[in-house]
């Protein structure tokens, strides 16, 4: 009579199964959970019965083009500038066949060098830079900040900071007489 | 098989010999078989042309033959004449057994509204996409991301010269020694097609007019032969 209340009062497996329920679960119930699942897997997964083919690739390649066999370059070209789209397809399409056929020199695959990019990211830096500097950082002047970094984390280094702020603002000068 | 100073001749229905069988390759050195030549069911190589044998390194072999009939391979690009037009296709006479057909939406930028503007007898350098010796050929003029590259209408005036397919491949080899003095004379445009068509277009007639001769005339030359006739007609074009 008891034994049969307990079975009764079990959960579900549906509802084990739930999201809000895992951290609930002990170890022994989540084991068995995914065991349960896993021979559901094995179960569904389906596969051919077939007697094991031997392995025949064919290593030969017929009915190929002439333009692969001889490695020929685009159908067209232009001369001195008199087509200047043609010419810089051309020049484009025939430089990466050869790229392709030596693996080399993979400088013109690049649209920008190195050194330009270089170039353009110097002007970018501190610009980018401001933006990982906290407000105080920020605030500071950007001629005051070598060598003065280990006034950020004291009490007194924000003080000396401030008194420094001060000084730099202008104030009323009283006229005398 | 003739074989005379590493040359060797094939007739159509001779068997081939390779240095290595097939069974030794690995599957980075594939046995590659170019035009003219056919494995049969047992595996041994057949020539299906009259030619002279080409191998390029690791494992590519050819016939090299004199042909003026095109015959489609796929992948190829050709010079096409617009032959008829019907409701939604081009017939495009590509030097083939058989007229190739060309959609009105394989252009850059054809819509169902926009359609390219061709008319019977302009030129094309278009891609073969469909090539099967039981069924129509059928072209293309952009590639698979939809884009031109230099495939499309060839306008302007130029000049279509028929040659040998021999020819057309000689000319695009990397360093041909016709297309070097060629590029010398003159600013010119020259669309090689692999269906033995060339189409010349320079600023003036005579320029044109010149090339297209040299072209004609270096046919039937060797490409030694080909460097000691260009260099006079080089030294002629620059008194002209």
């Amino acid at each position: 009579m008891a034994s049969s209340s307990r079975r009764k009062m079990r959960l579900s497996n549906n509802l084990l199964k739930m999201k809000f329920m895992q951290r609930y679960l002990t170890e022994e119930a989540k084991q068995d959970l995914e065991q349960r699942e896993k021979r559901i897997i094995s179960d569904e997964h389906w596969y051919l019965d077939l007697p094991e083919l031997a392995k025949n690739e064919a290593l030969c390649v017929e009915n190929v083009s002439f333009s692969t066999c001889e490695q020929l370059l685009f159908g067209r070209m232009s001369f001195h500038g008199f087509n200047p789209e043609v010419e810089q397809l051309c020049k484009r399409l025939n430089a990466s066949q050869e790229t392709t056929s030596e693996e080399e020199d993979d400088d013109n695959e690049k649209d920008i060098s190195d050194a330009e990019m270089a170039r353009r990211y110097q002007s970018v830096v501190e610009t980018i830079g401001k933006k990982f500097q906290n407000k105080r950082q920020r605030s500071r002047h950007p001629d005051d900040d070598d060598g003065e970094e280990e006034e950020d984390d004291g009490a007194g280094g924000e003080s000396r900071n401030k008194s420094r702020l001060g000084a730099t603002k202008k104030k009323f000068l009283r006229p005398t007489d | 098989m003739a074989e005379t100073a590493n040359v060797v001749v094939l007739m159509p229905g001779e068997t081939l010999q390779l240095p290595n069988s097939e069974a030794s390759l690995t599957p980075a050195q594939e046995l590659v078989l170019g035009p003219g030549l056919r494995r049969d069911d047992g595996g041994t190589v057949v020539a299906t042309k009259a030619g002279v044998l080409r191998r390029r390194d690791p494992n590519v072999y050819w016939i090299d033959s004199h042909q003026k009939r095109y015959v489609p391979v796929r992948g190829e690009m050709v010079i096409g004449i617009v032959a008829a037009k019907s409701v939604d296709l081009f017939k495009v006479d590509i030097g083939s057994s058989e007229h190739a057909s060309l959609s009105y939406l394989a252009f850059e930028g054809a819509t169902k509204r926009n359609r390219p503007n061709l008319q019977v007898g302009d030129l094309v350098f278009t891609r073969l996409l469909v090539a099967n010796k039981d069924m129509e050929p059928e072209v293309v003029c952009v590639d698979s991301a939809g884009r031109a590259n230099g495939l499309g209408q060839l306008s302007g005036d130029g000049f279509l010269i028929h040659t040998s397919l021999e020819f057309c491949r000689r000319l695009l080899t990397p360093g041909c020694p016709l297309i070097a003095s060629l590029s010398a004379v003159c600013p010119c445009e020259i669309t090689v097609g692999m269906n033995g068509r060339v189409w010349l277009r320079a600023k003036a007639l005579w320029p044109a007019a010149v090339a297209a001769a040299l072209l004609e005339r270096s046919n039937c030359i060797e490409t030694e032969q080909m460097k000691s006739q260009l260099q006079n007609l080089t030294d002629c074009l620059a008194n002209f």
